[in-house]
């Protein structure tokens, strides 16, 4: 099995931007819509690059979605990207139905995805996007771990998909460990680790924590964890579900958002359905965030390779 | 085409009256009062091909207002999108027509599922937008409801559209007066609408909903102007066309009896 490294840390937001460029450049179709905040969510490069192309509408974000579905609904890509919360939340109605409703390929970058945006507080750290957009019908909702697999994620769904794609992605430098040639595949969960004591299922920067806690749970209890990556929330891969589910026989969550129907809901869903086995969900307690530190609200709310560390080994436990 | 335009908007009142009827449930009032609007749209403004629905440059007609779907089912029935017979099948399980146009249920003309208040707007806009970005010279036309106007995302959507210029693009505002609680200026005043529009930068224009020169002479005015998207406020009577529902808001929402029905097409 591969060991993973952190090739520096570098914010996912700069893999997306990548992504825009490099299908900018040889496909024409391709539109970028700034809700005033371009830099800040990783499109300025394309902006720049393809100036015809990329179009300014203001902070107004639900005419930005209508826009998207009428331009989709000309033949050309839009790509709409603003913070998180605004993305899925400001715009729900309009995703519902002019994107969803329509089953129209549009993509929108939700940035500054999770506690990890710090600093700037409650309002802005995106913690039930996932929540919100789940239950929509023909949506596709990805959740890449780092960099590298945000640019190559974007890339795929502007390529390969037909209908409306939210993409989550982190504005923190945090450390960029999957590798480009990666074979990757909307729909389908990634292993990360190999193990039978327990299956983790994480998602965004919470993969990396888990590999951390992985290490930690090997090294100082002999236990073998398995880590599979789910950067596709929606259509989930309930595939690697039934089969952790029985060869591991308990399962943890992780993923930077509220517990309350988040990753854990989604893979819970399936559990329940298909082989029951105890399950814990590292994840946002249904609470509000605050201004800190990334490192220190991912502590304080028990994001991080401690928590998922303390939840496996009582989960372990409860292993009948 | 030998019809006149008025002959053909009374069969589409006739067939929404029919296909509402048929139905049990759905919105008489504004489609009846748009029966001339959607005449002059599809019988003489607009440029489309009843037998190639996807012809790539036809021009657009984006429903904003879903709700009055009947009307629009009967124009696109009456020019040939497909049988007048497929009309009685309105809102039924199963049918194409559903209660507001829905796009994956497969019946051609419908260019947007919509019918939640205030995004048909945006979508036209982006519409717009596509077309001048490709260099496609077909046009944009755009219905709302007045109470829709209330939302704000309508006022988001204008204001991209006259930011980007966008000539291709022409609204016509169902200025009927009248919304579910009551009259528009009691539910919550849109007046002075027009200065609410030019403001916006649009180019206004107004006239009667229910007089085909002014409608004609609206449309001209509008394909004339090249710097800006143009709002035609067409003043309507909801319920256009049977007198004795003409007004009546209660009949916003309210589909004719069978036994009301005769009574309601001898009126037209
Ligand atoms: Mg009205």
């Amino acid at each position: 099995m591969q060991a993973w490294s952190n090739q520096g840390n570098l914010a996912s937001k700069i893999g997306f931007g990548n992504a825009l460029l490099k299908v900018g450049l040889h496909n024409p179709k391709l539109i970028g819509l700034g809700s005033d905040i371009t830099k800040s969510v990783g499109m300025d490069q394309f902006a720049e690059a393809f100036p015809a192309r990329f179009f300014s509408l203001g902070i107004a974000e639900q005419n930005a979605i209508g826009v998207s579905a009428g331009m989709a609904l000309s033949g050309l890509i839009p790509v709409f990207a603003t913070y998180g919360v605004f993305a899925s939340m400001r715009t729900l109605d309009q995703i519902r139905i002019s994107l969803c409703y329509n089953k129209l390929h549009a993509i929108i970058g939700g940035a500054h995805a999770g506690i990890s945006v710090g600093p700037d507080g409650a309002t802005h750290q995106a913690l039930e996007d996932i929540a919100s957009l789940r239950a929509l019908p023909n949506l596709t909702i990805l959740s890449p771990c780092d960099s590298n697999q945000t640019e190559l994620l974007t890339s795929l769904a502007i390529e390969n998909e037909h209908g409306p794609v939210y993409i989550r992605f982190g504005r923190e430098p945090m450390p960029n460990f999957t590798a480009m040639d990666d074979h990757l595949e909307i729909g389908k969960a990634q292993i990360i680790r190999q193990g039978s004591d327990i299956a983790i299922f994480a998602t965004g920067h919470l993969v990396w924590q888990s590999i951390q806690a992985a290490t930690i749970l090997e090294k100082d209890f002999g236990i073998k964890a398995r880590i599979i990556n789910i950067h596709t929330i929606k259509p989930i891969d309930k595939q690697s579900i039934i089969e952790s589910a029985i060869q591991c026989g308990c399962i943890l969550t992780a993923e930077e958002h509220q517990i309350t129907s988040g990753l854990g809901s989604a893979i819970a869903e399936v559990v329940v359905k298909e082989h029951p086995v105890p399950m814990d969900f590292v994840g946002m307690p249904n609470v509000f965030g605050e201004s800190g530190t990334a490192a220190e609200l991912m502590q304080k709310y028990g994001m991080n390779s401690d928590t998922i560390v303390n939840k496996a080994l009582l989960l372990i436990q409860r292993k009948s | 085409m030998n019809q006149s335009l008025k002959q053909i908007a009374k069969e589409i009142r006739l067939l929404t009256l029919q296909s509402l009827c048929a139905a049990g449930s759905g919105h008489t009032g504004a489609s009846l009062g748009l029966a001339d609007i959607f005449t002059f749209l599809y019988f003489r403004q607009m440029k489309h091909r009843p037998q190639e629905p996807d012809w790539p440059v036809r021009d657009r007609l984006i429903l904003s207002i879903g709700h009055v779907a009947p009307v629009l089912y009967a124009t696109l029935a009456k020019a040939g999108y497909f049988s007048l017979e497929e009309l009685s099948t309105l809102r039924k399980l199963g049918t194409r027509l559903q209660g507001h146009p829905g796009r994956e249920h497969g019946l051609p003309g419908i260019e947007l599922s919509a019918g939640s208040l205030g995004q048909g707007l945006s979508v036209a806009v982006g519409m717009a937008m596509a077309a001048k970005h490709q260099k496609l010279a077909y046009q944009i036309y755009a219905i709302t409801g007045d109470g829709e106007l209330q939302e704000g995302s309508i006022w988001e959507a204008a204001m991209s559209a006259a930011h980007y210029q966008l000539d291709n693009l022409t609204v016509v505002v169902d200025r009927n007066g009248l919304q579910i609680d009551g009259t528009t200026e009691s539910v919550m005043k849109l007046e002075p609408l027009s200065q609410k529009w030019e403001s916006f930068g649009w180019n206004v224009i107004q006239c009667d909903g229910h007089d085909f020169s002014e409608i004609e002479n609206s449309f001209k005015i509008a394909s004339a102007e090249k710097t800006k998207p143009s709002v035609i406020i067409a003043r309507t009577i909801m319920g256009k066309g049977v007198s004795e529902i003409e007004n009546q808001h209660q009949w916003h929402g309210k589909a004719p009896e069978t036994t009301e029905l005769e009574r309601f097409i001898n009126q037209l």
